[in-house]
């Protein structure tokens, strides 16, 4: 078996028991991106050099009987929105192509104090914003199990990667579904954490209050390892929760006992493609054959969540995103041009003789700001800008965004509810497979919908982990997903590792 | 609520982009599917429902006033498209 096809507990194991080198692991990991990445794009930069001197350092502390962190010598991939000193974070963006983080991010920080080794940076939506890693600004990513498809998104790089095995763990984030859905359609384990469990210093925001990273990688038990090195409360992020972090990895191989696992029978209505219903009613007869007792679970505003999200997400970004204003960093339009053009502008209005409408031609400035956002930033995200300036001025604030708060209070209520008699509850992650690449680029509301079964868990902060449950007649990835209570990933990993082990039995 | 193409200049003013007319059209009628498909909150009964604007509900989260290091100005410089190792500079925005 190739070093490459064993799972990042094992090569864990196999590093710990110096029968392989980290510096061996990287270069096994280096030669499949090379031979691989041509053809998937799941990369935006591969950083080889820097990823082999960090394994080469790795290699020398273990020789010299140094103190090793929990990841020591495994390769991670980072997705191209966590800032990396001295690295070019663009956020797969026009705007932020030649942005260099002055400092670390904090979960950056974390791996490399685990002692993983970085190797590269991956491709996503533009600044998280949709559900296919088309957004991309740079190049599309293709599913590995199928290139005519997408990867989903908007972690779309981070997904692909480990399914295609160039990287053993990754590292996504998930907003309104971008770690699980990509997760689902590449036939990976993915979570995203509770809101607030891992800090988002140095994330580039794109929704503050449903922002949230996490990890993705082959197996539920890496699944656990890698979060448990990047989690942790952050006095540099206010809305980082002041919690211990369990330790996930020596918890997951529990199983879970008298568990108690809600399902809601709306979610198996129309739309659902029949054989992801049958692989994911497959999933709970797995957890019945370890017996669970399944109850079903009432949440009734959940068929909100897709309406309320894209009130709030949008809001959200419009005020996150005007810090891109072509000053202090990021793409700046030519300001002789700018100029040029608002002089063409004067003249041809008092070549009309409209002598206010030359006057009301606005700032160089104001002119500066529009023409570097409209230049840098791509299509989906000045449609999400304008819906967010939109529902935030003044007349619909109280019914739109107001609103969807509400809707947002009553989503969560109807999950507090659900946990007060199950343990966990499970649903589709995704309602079908993946989806040709092209289908929905110019059709945002049908994009929108792809995250029926994702948004409910951001809007309500709680933690969720979406899994493979089988393989589609055409060989496409079929998931499903398992909900928690608040800061309960152990129980949801732990449930999920249940699950795993089973089907591999 | 119908979705005008003034709108939609409007929100583009707002969120300082522009917008040219042969996109106009697309979009104003992207904007308008979109929010038609939100609208459907409207049926929720939210009275008496307190707004939840953050997933985690902390407040006044405090921390010592204490000096510590922060960017030096040149990192913070670094990547500003037009500076002149001061600051950033802009266009001008008082008249003559």
């Amino acid at each position: 078996m190739a070093l490459v096809d064993l799972s990042a507990t094992e090569q864990r194991a196999k590093l710990n028991a110096r029968e392989v080198t980290a510096v061996e692991l990287a270069q096994a990991y280096l030669a499949r991106i090379a031979a691989k990445d041509g053809e998937i794009g799941a990369f935006l930069r591969v950083t080889g050099e820097a990823a082999l001197a960090q394994a080469a350092e790795v290699d020398r502390k273990r020789a010299a009987g140094e103190p090793l962190g929990l990841l020591a010598g495994l390769p991670v991939a980072v997705k191209d929105v966590l800032c990396q000193q001295g690295e070019l974070t663009t956020c797969a963006s026009r705007m932020l192509e030649h942005f260099r983080s002055p400092y670390d991010s904090t979960v950056v920080a974390k791996l490399k104090a685990a002692d993983a080794v970085l190797i590269g940076r991956t491709n996503m939506d533009e600044f998280a914003m949709g559900g296919s890693t088309e957004n991309s600004a740079f190049q599309p990513t293709r599913n590995p199990h199928d290139l005519t498809r997408s990867p989903g998104g908007s972690s779309g790089g981070a997904a692909a990667c480990v399914a295609a095995k160039m990287a053993p763990l990754s590292i996504g984030t998930d907003t309104g579904g971008s770690i699980r859905q990509p997760a689902g359609l590449c036939g990976c384990v993915g979570l995203k954490p509770t809101y607030g469990r891992v800090s988002r210093y140095g994330l580039v925001a794109f929704a503050s209050s449903l922002d949230q990273v996490g990890p993705l990688a082959s197996t539920v038990e890496d699944t656990a390892l890698l979060m448990e090195a990047i989690a942790g409360h952050d006095p540099r992020d206010s809305t980082s929760l002041p919690v211990e972090s369990p330790k996930f990895s020596q918890t997951v191989n529990q199983p879970l006992k008298d568990l108690r696992i809600g399902i809601v029978p709306e979610h198996f209505a129309a739309g659902l493609d029949p054989e992801m219903e049958a692989a994911v009613r497959g999933a709970i007869e797995v957890y019945k054959s370890l017996g669970a007792k399944i109850v079903e679970v009432d949440l009734p505003h959940g068929k909100y969540g897709v309406a309320a999200y894209y009130v709030i997400a949008p809001c959200e970004a419009s005020s996150n995103l005007s810090r891109y204003d072509g000053i202090h960093y990021g793409h700046r339009a030519s300001e002789p041009a700018v100029e040029a053009e608002l002089a063409a502008e004067r003249a041809e209005a008092l070549a009309r003789g409209d002598k206010a409408a030359a006057e009301a031609v606005e700032s160089t400035l104001v002119r500066l700001y529009r023409r570097s956002r409209t230049e840098g930033f791509g299509a989906e995200v000045k449609r999400r800008i304008m819906i967010g300036a939109y529902a935030l001025s003044a007349g619909y604030y109280d019914a739109y965004y107001l609103k969807a708060l509400k809707v947002r209070r009553l989503i969560r209520q109807d999950f507090d509810r659900a946990f007060s008699q199950v343990d966990l509850i499970l649903s589709p992650v995704t309602a079908a497979p993946a989806f040709k690449l092209g289908k929905l680029v110019d059709d945002p509301l049908q994009m929108y919908l792809v995250d029926l079964y994702t948004v409910t868990a951001n809007l309500a902060g709680i933690p969720a982990i979406s899994l493979p449950c089988g393989m589609s007649k055409s060989g496409l990835p079929l998931g499903f997903q398992l909900l928690a209570p608040p800061l309960e990933e152990e129980r949801l990993l732990r449930g999920a590792r249940m699950c795993e082990e089973k089907r591999k039995s | 609520m119908a979705v005008s193409r003034q709108d939609v200049e409007k929100a583009a003013l707002l969120g300082r982009l522009l917008v040219s007319p042969d996109e106009l059209e697309h979009l104003t009628a992207q904007v308008a599917e979109i929010l038609a498909y939100v609208e459907q909150l409207g049926e929720v009964d939210t009275t008496s429902v307190e707004p939840m604007a953050h997933a985690v509900e902390l407040v006044n989260v405090f921390r010592e006033d204490k000096v510590a290091p922060s960017l030096p100005r040149e990192a913070a410089l670094a990547n500003a498209p037009h500076h002149n190792e001061q600051g950033f500079l802009v266009p001008a925005v008082l008249g003559e």
